[in-house]
């Protein structure tokens, strides 16, 4: 057997474990729109077990029906037997990895992405000279391409890169008077270099809560897309390395504002050095720190209702994968919501059914991507709601998208700017042109 | 198969929609049964009856055989492609064409998900009450085909009760109609009830026409605990004596007790021998009048413990212990055989008991569970299917169990029908007599033996 064959032969009892009872397609967005078997975990599991028993081999076409996953751990949520099928699938694209190489647009973001200081020059650059590429729509943070480019869809409505990078807007640590936490904050990359808002809006209201945050420069990449693409090599020097650099600053509390990347920090890491103890105790030290920043807001610092100001708006929430079933936070941003005087939250059917962005999926899949995201936006136009919120930078752009195309208004936010919103109308000395500065995103 | 025929096929359904891709062959060699897999030469996927119709009469020419599939759920390898040929998968067709509240019935294409009808016809309180546990995946083509129950068996029945009229498909292509929307209706042969559990072995059904029942306004869940099993039994017999029929009356033994205690520690008592679940719905004052009357007998039949769902939490939560059963027993091992032996309901404790017993006979894991209060009971049993000593048990137990069901009077299968699982014991529950006509029934309408050959009735050729 090749040594390909033989990671998955470290899985063989576990996707013995799938009765193949079918529950999973209950559920499976992918499969809601193609009903076919391959397109659902039962199917894929049945793939890997015919590559174990020599009836398959790992050729193109596994390659193309494992990809067909957005990792949105819905299968593995609802399986009776408790298959986690998500994990299996990425080992099934682990071994695709080892023997046929990485989907090309995948490569070749990887590849930059592999070389830190490359990627952060990169994306500067991109922030100066993006709108040379992309023009610019009113009234929200979205972007068409001017031109075609490889691996981007024409119509595709993409966030616009910043033109300064959060971490590049603060100093490396952000004091406050008596601060009660020392925080790192991990800003991921969407945040750090797409939607800075957010990132402004988490230091606002930690300072508003007094809590310190540090921004440590050298973080990078939390390694979910390189992971969930079955490129377990790479994502261990990204998890190493973000360990490494957090370490140094030895925070009370690490705080994400990406399901994603909490979930990295959380799960991905300690579970990535299973075979490593040390690296793994650290990991788990880590882990065992981190927070999801409304999480962080509800459960850490039960912060500071006595000064919101009101906001007028109808909200509604979704769910990202990773924040419902990744680290299972899905009470805190409601609370957080329910908090702010002025809101009328009205909850929409399925909140956490994936809106079709799945990361990197929706760069190779665009188009399934969209058609997923079709029933997200059916979902949230039922609500009535003008406003969504959501906890995941790739969820935010791509509900955006789906908004734009179809010609919709609704707003979409990360929960904690509404936060940030109230806080700053709470302000009776604010000057009146916060309100402006919201509506302008 | 020849190219000629794949070019057809093509041409009668479009290109992207017949599958020949080794992966996706592969991912259509196997259904929920564990132990039968055999790879189809193309997957089909026809979107009207008429391109049905030209497939099947395509197929009948070639003498190639046609494996009709839903979401691929069943329990008796009633969808693998045994020989090969042609799987023909029914989802594209998908649309619930109408919903006639004035003669409660709804028309849908095999491809709906049950789920998905209920969720139609909820808004206009009907119910379709056939509700077998893969409900929210499994297609009404497919529950129909196999003739699926579920848990409101007692009071409602399986999926034959409410098959009105049915549009089929015969081998050559041809397309017949059968029933209709008539609550009375005795012409003829009653071609509706033959087709329906069909096992898609006599034509492949392209529209149904559904009963519907109006929703009940209320429910009331009990759950009783016994010490001993006899007690349980008797517990089951009196309540219906007292002339209460419960849309459920479910029944789990120890060792699935002990099983779904130890997983999501609900706290039922691990000693008792047997627990009732019980459900009684209709118009509220009828509801309290007999879940009263429920308890009083469980009293009387010394429940241990008895439980009433004074809320929907409370519901819920006896439920949840129900639901968890087959998946706690599924986690013990890797391989999950849901078998589905019907004695009549006086029968249970005995069957319960000779279950046990086969199970420490042979060294395999049982537990059983089940539907009670219509005698279909569930023995579940785990094991590994790559250890072939094991599997050699296990076989051997599931040929008694089959046996002591047919013993006390029951039949093979409640509500999962035969396939090929179950084949092997066909005979002894209907003899060469039955046997010969069943097989004329399907020469008739199947000459060439291209429907879901080798399953049902066995060998036609």
């Amino acid at each position: 057997m090749s040594d390909n064959k033989k990671l998955l032969t470290e899985v063989e009892d576990a996707l013995a474990n799938c009765m193949k009872c079918g529950n999973c397609m209950e559920v499976c967005p992918i499969y809601k729109e193609f009903k076919t078997e391959s397109s659902v975990a039962r199917g894929k599991i049945a793939l890997m077990e015919a590559v174990l028993s020599g009836q398959s081999d790992i050729t193109a076409g596994f390659d193309k029906r494992m990809a067909m996953c957005v990792s949105c751990k819905a299968c593995t949520a609802k399986c009776p037997c408790g298959v986690k099928a998500d994990e299996l699938i990425i080992k099934g694209r682990e071994a695709i990895v080892k023997t046929r190489g990485l989907h090309p647009i995948k490569k070749a973001a990887f590849a930059l992405l592999k070389a830190r200081p490359l990627f952060d020059f990169g994306l500067r650059m991109a922030g100066l000279f993006g709108p040379l590429a992309f023009k610019k729509l009113p009234g929200r943070l979205a972007t068409v391409a001017r031109f075609p480019m490889p691996g981007l869809d024409r119509k595709r409505i993409m966030a616009p890169v910043a033109s300064t990078p959060l971490r590049s807007q603060y100093p490396e640590v952000v004091k406050v008077d008596n601060p009660k936490f020392r925080v790192a904050f991990f800003t991921g990359c969407t945040i750090n270099y797409i939607y800075t808002d957010v990132g402004q809006a988490v230091l606002n209201v930690l300072k508003e809560n007094d809590v310190e945050v540090t921004l440590p420069a050298l973080q990078h990449c939390c390694a979910v897309p390189v992971h969930i693409s079955g490129d377990i090599e790479l994502a261990k020097v990204f998890a190493k390395h973000n360990i490494e650099t957090f370490e140094r600053y030895n925070p009370d509390y690490i705080v994400a504002a990406c399901g994603s990347c909490t979930m990295a920090w959380k799960k991905d890491y300690p579970d990535m050095f299973a075979d490593d103890p040390e690296m793994k105790a650290r990991a788990e030290k880590l882990a065992a720190k981190t927070y999801e920043i409304s999480q962080f807001l509800v459960d850490v610092v039960k912060f500071r209702r006595d000064n919101l100001g009101e906001v007028n708006a109808t909200v509604t929430m979704h769910d990202p994968c990773h924040m419902a079933r990744g680290i299972a936070v899905t009470a805190q941003p409601r609370e957080v919501l329910k908090a702010i005087p002025g809101v009328n939250f009205v909850e929409m059917k399925e909140p956490a059914r994936c809106c079709g962005a799945g990361g990197s999926f929706s760069l190779a899949h665009y188009d399934v991507a969209r058609t997923i995201n079709d029933r997200k936006l059916a979902d949230i136009a039922t609500t009535g709601a003008d406003t969504v919120v959501t906890g995941c930078g790739m969820c935010r752009m791509h509900i955006t998208d789906g908004l734009v195309q179809s010609g919709r208004n609704e707003q979409v936010f990360h929960t904690v700017q509404l936060l940030d919103k109230a806080y700053k109308a709470g302000k009776k000395d604010e000057p009146k042109k916060t309100k402006d500065e919201f509506h302008f995103h | 198969m020849q190219s000629g025929l794949l070019d057809s096929l093509k041409r009668i359904v479009g290109t992207e929609h017949v599958l020949t891709n080794q992966e996706d062959l592969l991912c259509y060699s196997y259904d929920a049964t564990p132990g039968f897999s055999h790879m189809p030469e193309a997957v089909v996927m026809p979107g009207t009856a008429d391109e049905v119709a030209k497939v099947l009469a395509a197929a009948n020419d070639a003498k190639v055989p046609v494996y009709p599939r839903g979401s691929g759920t069943n329990l008796s390898a009633g969808t693998v492609p045994l020989k090969g040929g042609i799987v023909l998968l029914m989802t594209r067709m998908n649309k619930i064409v109408e919903i006639d509240t004035a003669n409660l019935v709804a028309v849908a294409e095999p491809g709906v998900v049950v789920a998905d009808l209920n969720k139609a016809v909820e808004e206009f309180g009907l119910i379709y009450p056939p509700d077998p546990g893969t409900v929210a995946t499994a297609t009404l083509g497919g529950t129909v085909s196999e003739n699926a129950g579920g848990l409101r068996g007692l009071k409602y029945g399986v999926s034959k009760h409410y098959i009105m009229g049915l549009e089929v498909v015969l081998a050559d292509g041809r397309i017949l109609n059968t029933g209709g929307k008539t609550v009375k209706d005795v012409a003829g042969y009653d071609l509706t009830k033959l087709f329906t559990g069909s096992e898609g072995t006599l034509g492949v059904i392209t529209k149904i026409i559904v009963k519907l029942m109006p929703a009940p306004e209320a429910r009331k869940a009990m759950l009783a605990t016994f010490g001993n099993l006899d007690d349980a039994g008797q517990a089951i017999s009196a309540i219906i004596a007292a002339k209460i029929i419960p849309a459920t009356l479910e029944i789990m033994d120890n060792a699935t007790i002990r099983t779904v205690e130890e997983f999501s520690k609900a706290g039922l008592p691990t000693s008792a021998e047997a627990l009732l679940l019980i459900e009684v719905d209709g118009i509220p004052e009828v509801v309290e009048k007999e879940a009263a009357k429920v308890v009083e007998v469980l009293k009387a039949n010394n429940a241990a413990e008895i439980r009433v769902a004074q809320d929907a939490g409370e519901r819920d939560k006896i439920w949840a212990a129900r639901r968890a059963a087959l998946p706690a027993l599924a986690k013990l091992r890797p391989t999950t055989f849901v078998e589905d032996a019907t004695v009549p309901r006086s029968k249970v404790p005995d069957m319960i008991r000779a279950v046990n017993e086969i199970a420490a006979r042979y060294n395999v894991t049982i537990g059983t569970f089940g539907h009670a209060g219509d005698g279909n009971l569930h023995p579940t049993i785990v094991c590994d299917i790559r250890d072939d000593a094991e599997m050699d048990r296990v076989y051997k137990a599931m040929d008694e169990i089959f046996a002591v069901s047919l013993k006390l009077g029951g039949t093979l299968s409640g509500e999962h029908g035969i396939g090929v699982g179950k084949l092997r014991y066909m005979e002894s529950q209907f003899g060469p007599a039955g046997m010969t006509a069943m097989r004329s029934i399907k020469k008739a309408l199947d000459p060439n033996c291209i429907l879901n050959p080798g399953k049902l009735v066995g060998e036609c050729g």
